[in-house]
């Protein structure tokens, strides 16, 4: 029974309606973006393969800006804390130079 | 002696400590850490199919006449057009796209027991966070369909290894579906990178649905309501949240290009 009691001293403040409508509303961003990526993937004839690709590649990105600056709250942090987790990130944009360029190596003596 | 003495005694110190100049708890920062160090071990995954991909010669000719050869990469939407109770019925990607549905689903209802949990709301923490269980849950079942489906062969015409070599393929005497050494798809570093990414991916969304459990079990609790905030939930939040943006990565490079 005391720890009921001590459950029903804690105050619980009202829902903050602008904040989760928002949160709605990126995820019907999300949404719109996954169906787009569908009816680009089905709508565009098979000969634009690097235009299709490069479009599929920019709205994944876009994707990922609003899952972690929105959902994962880093768009809020400080700005320390937001450059020393994306700059690492650049070590990635080399390993897929890197390795493409190698893939397409490979390719060719194959 | 004097001026270190004068330094302790305010508390706050940049070198002395008692300043947080990333303006977050050490929790956090160090889930941060790990999913950056998590970023990387992806990135090595998808690059390497990137890389194994492209060194495979690609498919010529129109998608709608694809048959699989060991010879050249598939074209993902011919391999994974299955899905569960419509046997034979040719839907490229819906399942995934169910699949992917289901997980930024359970990401909003993440996020939105975070947002109960700010305003120390526990009935609405323990509501959103059983959502998002049940959403991890479901994504886990979709993915063990899709690797039974996906092991066990497509069933469809010409599609097979011919082991006998007498050009038909039958089942019980030549090879249909998939394993590690040998697959009806491609290449045998296709099934490979399908089983490694698509399985470190499961295995994260696992242990994300056994965190969820335990957060959910300790806000019922009362656990969080003692310790006063409810920042374990934002914690494995973040987690949670970066098993939804893997996905998406892995649903771009894996199913759709």
């Amino acid at each position: 029974m005391a720890l009921l009691e001590e459950i029903s001293q804690v105050e619980v403040q009202p829902v903050d309606k602008a904040k989760v409508n928002k949160l709605w509303k990126i995820a019907g961003i999300l949404l719109i973006i996954t169906i787009i990526e569908f009816v680009f993937a089905f709508s565009l004839p098979d000969h634009w393969k690097v235009m299709k690709i490069s479009i599929f590649v920019c709205l994944t990105f876009v994707k990922a800006f609003y899952i972690v600056s929105e959902f994962m709250h880093l768009k809020h942090e400080t700005k320390t804390l937001i450059w020393s987790i994306v700059l690492p990130l650049i070590l990635v944009v080399w390993l897929v130079i890197a390795l493409i360029y190698e893939g397409g190596a490979i390719l060719s003596v194959r | 002696m004097e001026p270190t003495a004068a330094v302790e005694q305010s508390g706050k110190n940049l070198w002395g400590g008692g300043v947080s100049p990333l303006k977050a708890s050490y929790g956090k920062i160090m889930m941060w850490f790990f999913l950056l160090s998590d970023a990387f071990t992806f990135s090595g995954l998808l690059i390497a199919y990137g890389l194994l991909r492209y060194s495979h010669p690609a498919f010529e000719g129109n998608i709608a006449d694809f048959i699989p050869s060991q010879e050249y990469w598939p074209i993902p939407e011919k391999v994974f057009d299955g899905v569960p109770f419509l046997h034979g019925v040719s839907i490229p990607l819906m399942f995934v796209g169910i699949m992917t549905f289901i997980l930024i689903m359970s990401s909003v209802t993440m996020v939105l027991a975070v947002e109960a949990g700010q305003r120390m709301d526990r009935k609405s923490v323990m509501k959103w966070m059983l959502w998002t269980i049940v959403g991890g849950i479901a994504f886990l079942g979709c993915q063990a369909w899709e690797w039974s489906h996906f092991i066990t062969g497509s069933g469809k015409e010409g599609w097979g290894i011919d082991l006998n070599g007498d050009g038909i393929i039958e089942a019980g005497v030549d090879f249909l579906g998939a394993n590690l050494a040998m697959n009806e798809y491609g290449p045998p570093l296709f099934a490979d990178l399908f089983f490694f990414i698509t399985g470190f991916h499961g295995t994260h969304v696992l242990s994300g649905v056994v965190l969820n459990i335990l957060v959910f079990y300790q806000a019922s609790v009362g656990t969080f309501e003692r310790r006063g905030h409810y920042e374990m939930i934002e914690k494995v939040g973040l987690y949670w949240h970066f098993v939804d943006l893997v996905w998406v990565f892995v649903f771009t490079f894996f199913y759709l290009i």
